[in-house]
């Protein structure tokens, strides 16, 4: 092992976080990993396949999960948040929000049993609230740690002081109602990597003009993702959300959100590549389903992309339009009616779908706006990470980098390769004065 | 290479009658969605020496994981199979947890009935159910006959060596020795720089490419921990993790290396339109010869044309490229600048600006008037003496575009050199002729030979920012290995069992057949295998005309033991 005695703090436990950990774990450096939720994962745990290999993402992801989670040099804090640091690059003291799970980590063997008794529904945010889980719960199935949390704002006995019903049907006496919220300092930290990821423009903004939130059958690319899931709440099998009926013919429509001087002017970057994805794996699960994507220029610079966008047209037969979106409306029976110009002849016309999934933005994670005050960091005018001109993982300021989503949008082979990246930075940090 | 916090459980009888444990996985739907997976673990349950089988939703899961530590100690299992997706991903994972558990690693084996079953004959259920049978019937029967194995152990020499000297390898190169490793560049040409020597002004920022490319050469030559060598080309090179020897050639002189990774950053070349547009290389030239030019001076002409996806986005080379709509971009708002009286056309088919900055670059260069027209590959710009003629959705009809200098956007190729590195290296290569990692996403610079990275545009077109950063992800790579004094590699190598050595007539099949030159012969006229240098392939074995040459884990009787089971015998 190195002599250098700093440690590492990686913020935010998705994909690119856990990548930034693992290579820095691997080089010997002690690194703890600050993750909001009561699990690691972010949002490829979320995915049902990936491009451009259709591997199924939990299954490529769960190995990194499980070697993080138990790597002697990495300390996993789940339900944690930075709230302070002090000193200067090369040593600095962060003080994290280590939130009460009242679950005891070593003792819950995710039986379940607790979660059946808990008589609370809640909106299960990981499915993006397509169904309901309980206030004590299992952030999703494959999650690591494979420990229960309580939520504590919907919990009976956290917020009204009675129930304790979990506590009661756990053999392993579990549940730990004493657990308090409490700040943690990590001393002597060389570099911190911050990998807070992604949010979509949904969880900020509205959409009046293509009914989201309105109209059943109209639903996100995210959402969608979660119905193709076999984990998710159809069970992989997708129907409509107005009537439960399987649909024939769905509509893809790209930079919702995006490329648009009303909304956010940039490209959201993975669009074309996942829309062309789900079309092939709907494909997959129901051969009769028929695909369009209308969409104003189709980008696939990255390895295989092409191809694979080529394949989506010629083996699965879907069809490319190159349009742009007046509106979506209904018609009686809830199908999605597309109002769009056709900008490969100039006509507009209107066709019906018996679903609509949109593409939307890519925007900042909204926890970037408090973590730049903690850490002294700017923000583009987007509210993404700022970097460097021609150096992609450097903040503004000196020690601390970034990589993935955070600073903008990109796929997972440019996360993962910038989060080995933005580790051999904050090594060279750790290592170089040692 | 990982490492365990726990591994103080009570230690099993591996030697001991087999205690078959199966844990069938369903993978989600992936194969749960087709055959039924409760019913391959009961079949399971009933072959010999299975003394307990499940089948679980994702047995990688935590939950998966702590299902198979809990049933070797509740049935006392020496051997564990699991029945799932592929061992590509997932072998390493298993073999760690059964370790947790107290066994040896070794005593594990994997079963493939998802990329084996459920995904190649998805569309015949049945077949793929009694396929996964047998296929576990076969592993079962295998299991039984599991040796536990040791790890082999390899001194790693902390020295890191790059081999190409562009923006890629140099950055490369210095953040591994500003981590304190030594680091050779190895440079083809006579100096540093690669392709960005030929570059003018680099988007988004419109800096001077010298003035990136004199920062970096700086540093290189000013570091005390970094040596380069240029003029010179790798020859060959022997080893294994930790302990590669290179052989360079230096105009003729040859110089011996010893490193412990290697990282691959000889960046790509510019497709050159030979025979396309009227490509003369005066009036239509090259994005990149337009590069050359505008560095001594922007032409002042009045009617510029330029031609994306010229030679890429069709059947020979069926990518996109991913810079050279920047690139012209670019170039259209440089000439725009110096020379804002200039109608600059560029015929596009989708314009590749991802991202926030791109985008921001391509709405900043329709502001300042740079004409963007669509075709389509059916109807492409048709090229004469000083026009170009297009069909144009916006009027739905051919226009006629005058041109003084037409540019065509021609995509980064793959170097021919690739073709010579990836036999030296032993490393795949795809299908345009750039490098190929070992997972496209979760090990994006890796090769699936241990100890050896690929960055920058050697493995796709990248820009400048993107090869910087793939050059300080392939160090870190390199520097998870060189932070090591020892590494544990492969066990699963070949070997003459000490009972069989007597039968060895030293033929020398084995040695001459091995791709990795692991096999030699002793002092004593013996043969011997170099462990750290068998890569496991099983050729010797295969080959051996005694059959005295024995692959561990994969022994003549372990799989005849699957063929008799397959037939039924078990």
């Amino acid at each position: 092992m190195m002599n250098g005695s700093k440690n590492a703090v990686v913020i935010g436990g998705g994909v690119a976080g856990i990548q930034a950990a693992l290579d820095l774990a691997n080089m010997g450096i002690h690194v703890e990993l600050i993750e909001k939720q009561s699990c690691i994962g972010g949002r490829m745990a979320q995915l049902d396949k990936t491009f451009p290999t259709l591997d199924c993402s939990i299954c490529i992801l769960a190995p990194k999960l499980s070697e993080c989670y138990r790597h002697q040099n990495i300390k996993v804090n789940t339900l944690s948040e930075v709230v302070k640091i002090e000193g200067e690059p090369g040593n600095f003291k962060v003080d994290v929000l280590k939130k009460a799970r009242y679950v005891k980590e070593d003792e819950c063997i995710n039986c379940g049993l607790c979660a059946e008794k808990c008589p609370t529904r809640v909106d299960d945010e990981f499915d993006r609230n397509l169904r309901k889980r309980k206030a004590i719960y299992m952030y999703y199935l494959q999650g690591v740690p494979a420990v229960m949390a309580i939520d504590p704002e919907r919990c009976l006995y956290l917020t009204k002081g009675a129930c304790r019903l979990c506590e009661k049907n756990c053999d392993r006496n579990a549940i730990d109602f004493d657990q308090k919220d409490e700040i943690v300092t990590i001393d002597d930290v060389g570099a911190i990597v911050v990998a807070t990821g992604y949010d979509l423009f949904e969880d900020n903004y509205k959409l009046p003009r293509h009914g989201l939130g309105t109209y059943r059958n109209v639903v996100t690319g995210l959402e969608f993702e979660r119905l193709l899931s076999a984990s998710g709440p159809q069970g992989g099998h997708v129907r409509r959300l107005s009537d439960g009926k399987e649909p024939k013919k769905i509509a893809f429509l790209q930079c919702v959100g995006s490329r648009n001087v009303r909304n956010k002017d940039y490209c959201s970057a993975i669009c074309c590549m996942y829309t062309t994805k789900q079309a092939m794996v709907v494909n997959e699960h129901d051969e009769t389903i028929r695909s369009t994507v209308f969409y104003i220029d189709l980008r696939a610079g990255g390895k295989g992309f092409q191809k694979f966008l080529n394949r989506g047209g010629e083996d699965y037969d879907i069809r490319y339009i190159k349009s742009k979106i007046g509106e979506i409306t209904v018609d009686e029976n809830e199908n999605p009616i597309i109002t769009y110009e056709n900008l490969e002849n100039g006509e507009v016309k209107q066709e019906v779908f018996d679903m609509a999934v949109l593409s939307t933005c890519i925007v900042n994670s909204h926890g970037n706006l408090d973590l730049s005050k903690v850490l002294g960091l700017e923000l583009n005018e987007y509210n993404f990470i700022k970097t460097r001109p021609f150096d992609a993982l450097s903040t503004t300021r000196e020690g601390i980098f970034t990589c993935g989503c955070a600073h903008e949008p990109m796929d997972i082979p440019r996360s993962v390769a910038e989060a080995s990246g933005a580790a051999a930075k904050a090594a060279e940090v750790i290592k170089g004065e040692s | 290479m990982m490492e365990q916090k726990d591994n103080d459980m009570e230690k099993k009888d591996e030697n001991g009658a087999p205690r078959v444990g199966v844990f069938v996985c369903n993978c989600g739907s992936n194969i749960g969605g087709l055959i039924d997976c409760k019913a391959l673990a009961e079949y399971s349950s009933k072959l010999p020496d299975v003394v307990h089988a499940e089948d679980n939703l994702y047995t990688c899961s935590e939950t998966g994981l702590s299902r198979i530590k809990n049933a070797v100690k509740e049935y006392d299992l020496n051997r564990v199979i699991v029945a799932s997706c592929t061992p590509r991903t997932h072998e390493p994972l298993f073999m760690e947890t059964i370790a947790e558990a107290g066994l040896n690693p070794y005593l594990f084996n994997f079963v493939n009935i998802r990329d084996q079953c459920t995904w190649v004959h998805m569309k015949e259920p049945k077949a793929a159910f009694e396929k996964a049978r047998d296929l576990i019937t076969m592993g079962v029967a295998k299991s039984r006959l599991l040796k536990p194995l040791e790890k082999n152990v390899v001194q790693v020499n902390p020295v890191g060596m790059v081999i190409g000297g562009g923006v890629t390898g140099m950055t490369a190169a210095l953040s591994l020795s500003r981590q304190g490793f030594k680091t050779y560049i190895i440079e083809k040409e006579p100096n540093l720089g690669g392709l960005v020597k030929n570059l003018y002004k680099l988007f988004p920022s419109d800096t001077d490419s010298n003035h990136i490319l004199e920062k970096l050469k700086d540093e290189v030559l000013t570091n005390s921990n970094l040596e380069i060598i240029t003029s010179a080309t790798v020859q060959s090179i022997n080893g294994f993790v930790g302990n590669y020897d290179v052989l360079i050639n230096q105009e003729g002189k040859e110089i011996k290396l010893n490193v412990g990774t290697l990282i691959v950053a000889i960046g790509a070349k510019v497709f050159t339109p030979k025979g396309m547009y009227m490509y003369d290389g005066k009036k239509r030239i090259t994005q990149l010869e337009l590069e050359r030019q505008l560095r001594k001076y922007v032409p002042q002409n009045h009617d510029f044309v330029m031609i994306q996806c010229v030679g890429s986005r069709n059947k020979e080379r069926p990518y996109c490229s991913a810079v050279c709509c920047m690139t012209a971009i670019k170039n259209a708002l440089i000439i725009k600048e110096e020379n804002p009286d200039a109608r600059v056309t560029i015929l596009y088919r989708d314009l590749y600006t991802p991202g926030i900055e791109k985008e921001q670059y391509y709405r900043k260069a329709r502001k300042k008037g740079i004409i963007f027209l669509r075709y389509t590959p059916d109807a492409p710009p048709e090229v004469s003496e000083d026009e170009v003629k297009v069909y144009s959705e916006l009027v739905r009809d051919t226009i006629s575009i005058k041109y003084d200098l037409l540019v065509l956007s021609t995509p980064m190729i793959a170097n021919e050199d690739n073709t010579v590195l990836n036999k030296i290296l032993k490393v795949p290569l795809e299908e345009n002729g750039f490098f190929l990692e070992a997972h496209v996403k979760l090990r994006p610079v890796d090769f699936a030979t241990d100890g050896i990275f690929v960055a920058g545009a050697a493995k796709w077109p990248a820009d400048i920012t993107e090869s910087i950063s793939q050059g300080y992800a392939a160090a870190a790579r390199a520097s998870t290995i060189l932070s090591h004094g020892v590494l544990e590699v492969e066990g699963v190598t070949a070997e003459i069992p000490e009972e069989k050595r007597s039968m060895c007539t030293g033929c020398e099949v084995c040695l001459n057949t091995c791709p990795f030159g692991a096999i030699t012969k002793d002092e004593n006229d013996q043969v011997q295998v170099i462990k750290a240098l068998c890569k496991g392939c099983g050729v010797c074995a295969a080959a051996c005309v005694k059959e005295v040459m024995t692959l561990r884990h994969f022994t003549t009787e372990q799989i005849m033991a699957e063929i008799h089971a397959f037939g039924g015998e078990m």
